[in-house]
């Protein structure tokens, strides 16, 4: 046996006809190398600016094309089609990353010029041309939130112990569906909704604080429910028997036992709402309208609120473009900030306050 | 339930007023919200009704013609953006779902699947002015070289818009918009997929892709199909973006690149109503009432497909 296997000159029998396990790498950095080159040569040859973008579209392209014309005379065509695809589905996600990292790229770039104290200490009123600030945008929008959390989080929670403590039969199944349906509709028509409901009970052309915050609260409150259904079904019924073994009545379980135990996801859900609906801008904008000066009240007069202002700024420009563009940027950086802080404060509630596993 | 004869033995449980309180209140807050649901098609129907039974002539910006005439193009253009968005997210999220749950080395790939729902968390007015500012200017040139090159395809009439503020732009910000969901939902279904099916695939010989193809892909067929529906209900009924975005004129056309574009029925509503008064108010919550009817029934339609193939995953 020895002596037979020692006259084949293979050094490895199971890598013979497959590509080395560095070759896919050498080809990629290869056919990047090539794009950046021919497109230096190309934009010194025309005088254009150099695109990188386009560079890296057009390696990624070359690789794809080039491991599987060697992967196909090599390895065979279903080894090919193989890296093809691998090509392909590492290059969707590469594609999905662009967006964002010119999103934020340029958010973060334009937004720094007006992200001054002038912008965190001065309301828009009496402001034409440059300067002015978003306080009365950033109250707004806190006290709307804030107001959609105080109505939905209690409707959302116990909607929620409803489905999962109490709810059998079709009304259950109709409620779970119905939420279901719910999440999914659309921005503006809960605007429209908040509108005409006030627009029924206080004439037409009314726009409140707390039009806005209802309009919230019907986006709010499927988001809740979702989130906090999901917890309390996580919530082993070990601890729910124990305490009716214990006579504990169902209520003092549910309150004392059930809800201690999930209170971290139902909060982290509850932080994901808020920050999910501290960005929505359509409604508000039907609900509340805008206003340059600062509101503190819910129930009287227009209420300003971030999102509203960043679009405010970008279709009305005044004489000096520029001034609101950079509003409308700084903005737009608050608020990516805003939502950044929360889906953080979020993750970081799921992580010191989860229910200690392990006895 | 136990029959009367056995009941009548047990001991009844005692009824507490805590238990009676929490319970109905539990209840209430359940029914509040098929109530709220009821409420919102209740009030835009009732604030429609003026539009829908006064003289077109009387309506500002009906401008005489007949309501469904107007709101023809604009269902059109709501329709059309998203088919458009769906065409180009749908491929991208089920290769980043892929290449999540598939491909990517297990100890990088809950960070990956982080970093696309950190696209789910950009709120959509910044996704406008990124829109409007950066990603319009950037494709205008590419535009440009399309008219004029394969200017015979129908989609790709010219003339080019100068600005690139077309409604394919408009449709590339949805895309980006809704990559998040479909992403999410297909990478979960891809996870579900039996490890016993992928196994004896690999075991057979197949390639990775292969192993996709006859296991991963029909198993998870159902939940992509409901995936892209939920992405469609969201597509249709985004707002800030294409209103920042899109320079609508109005009209029925495929092409896609011209300067002269159908709007949306979300984005008209944006862009009229501050400035809209008397039945001219009525009117958009009119259209307001077609868009909720469209997206109640893609919702549904989407929950049905996912609730039906609930019932199945147990035996798989």
């Amino acid at each position: 046996m020895t002596q037979l296997t020692a006259d084949i000159r293979v050094d490895n029998p199971y890598s013979a006809g497959l590509l080395a396990k560095r070759t896919p790498w050498v080809i990629l950095a290869g056919s990047v190398l090539v794009a950046l080159v021919a497109f230096w040569l190309l934009s010194n040859a025309e005088g254009g600016g150099f695109n990188i973008v386009g560079a890296l579209l057009v390696g990624a392209l070359l690789y794809t094309v080039v491991i599987y014309v060697v992967s196909y005379l090599i390895e065979g065509s279903r080894k090919a089609t193989d890296r093809l695809v691998t090509a392909l589905v590492g290059g969707a996600f590469l594609l999905a990353l662009l967006p964002l990292v010119s999103l934020v790229f340029t958010v973060v770039t334009n937004g720094s010029n007006r992200f001054d104290i002038e912008f965190f200490t001065h309301s828009m009123r009496n402001v034409v041309g440059a300067g002015g600030g978003a306080v009365h945008a950033i109250v707004g929008t806190v006290l709307m939130t804030l107001t959609a959390a105080v109505i939905s989080v209690p409707i959302g929670l116990m909607t929620s112990i409803y489905l999962v403590e109490y709810g059998r039969g079709p009304l259950a199944r109709a409620i779970t569906f119905f939420v279901d349906v719910m999440t999914g509709i659309p921005s503006i028509v809960a605007g429209l909704f908040a509108y005409s409901v006030f627009a029924i009970f206080f004439g037409p052309g009314i726009k409140l604080g707390i039009a806005g915050a209802i309009a919230l609260s019907v986006l709010m409150i499927p988001v809740v429910v979702r989130s906090s259904e999901d917890m309390l079904k996580l919530v082993p019924n070990e601890l729910r028997e124990a305490a009716y073994a214990l006579g504990v009545p169902k209520w003092l379980t549910v309150v004392k036992v059930v809800l201690p135990t999930s209170i971290a996801g139902i909060m982290t859900g509850v932080m994901l709402a808020i920050a999910r609906v501290i960005g929505e801008t359509a409604p508000l904008l039907i609900a509340a309208g805008f206003t340059n000066n600062l509101n503190y009240n819910m129930v009287e007069g227009r209420m300003q609120s971030l999102p509203v202002m960043v679009y405010n700024q970008y279709v009305s420009q005044g004489t000096d473009p520029q001034a609101y563009l950079d509003r409308a940027w700084a903005g737009a950086l608050t608020l990516i900030l805003i939502v950044m802080v929360l889906n953080l404060a979020a993750r970081i509630i799921a992580k010191v306050f989860a229910p200690k596993t392990g006895r | 339930m136990t029959s009367p004869a056995t009941s009548a033995r047990t001991p009844r449980t005692k009824q507490r007023l805590g238990d009676r309180i929490f319970s109905n209140s539990a209840l209430t807050a359940g029914t509040l919200i098929l109530a709220i649901l009821a409420a919102v098609a209740g009030f835009l129907v009732l604030e429609s009704v003026p539009a829908l039974t006064t003289d077109p002539e009387e309506i500002d910006i009906l401008n005489g013609q007949p309501f469904w005439s107007y709101v023809a193009p604009l269902v059109f253009g709501t329709l059309w953006a998203s088919a458009l968005a769906l065409a180009m997210a749908i491929p991208v999220s089920i290769g980043i779902a892929l290449f999540i749950s598939h491909f990517a080395p297990r100890r990088i790939a809950q960070g990956l699947g982080y970093i696309v729902d950190l696209l789910a968390a950009v709120p959509s007015v910044v996704f406008g002015l990124w829109g409007g500012n950066v990603l319009a200017p950037a494709v205008q040139p590419l535009y440009t070289w399309l008219t004029q090159n394969l200017g015979w395809f129908p989609l790709f009439a010219p003339p080019a818009s100068g600005t690139g503020r077309t409604i394919l732009t408009a449709a590339i910000v949805l895309a980006v918009m809704v990559l998040p969901i479909i992403t999410a939902l297909s990478r979960e279904v891809f996870l579900q997929t039996p490890v016993l099916h992928e196994e004896a695939a690999l075991a057979l010989g197949a390639t990775r892709w292969e192993m996709i193809r006859t296991a991963v892909l029909p198993f998870a067929r159902p939940g992509i199909i409901s995936a892209s529906m939920l992405g469609l209900g969201r597509a249709l009924g985004e707002t800030m973006a294409v209103a920042m975005v899109l320079s609508a004129s109005g009209g029925i056309t495929l092409a896609v690149l011209t300067p002269s574009n159908p709007g949306t029925i979300a984005a008209n509503i944006a862009l009229r109503f501050p400035e809209a008064f008397g039945l001219n108010t009525n009117l958009l919550i009119a259209t307001g009432l077609i868009l909720f009817a469209i997206t109640l029934v893609v919702n549904m339609i989407a929950r049905a497909i996912i609730n039906r193939r609930k019932e199945f995953s147990g035996a798989n």
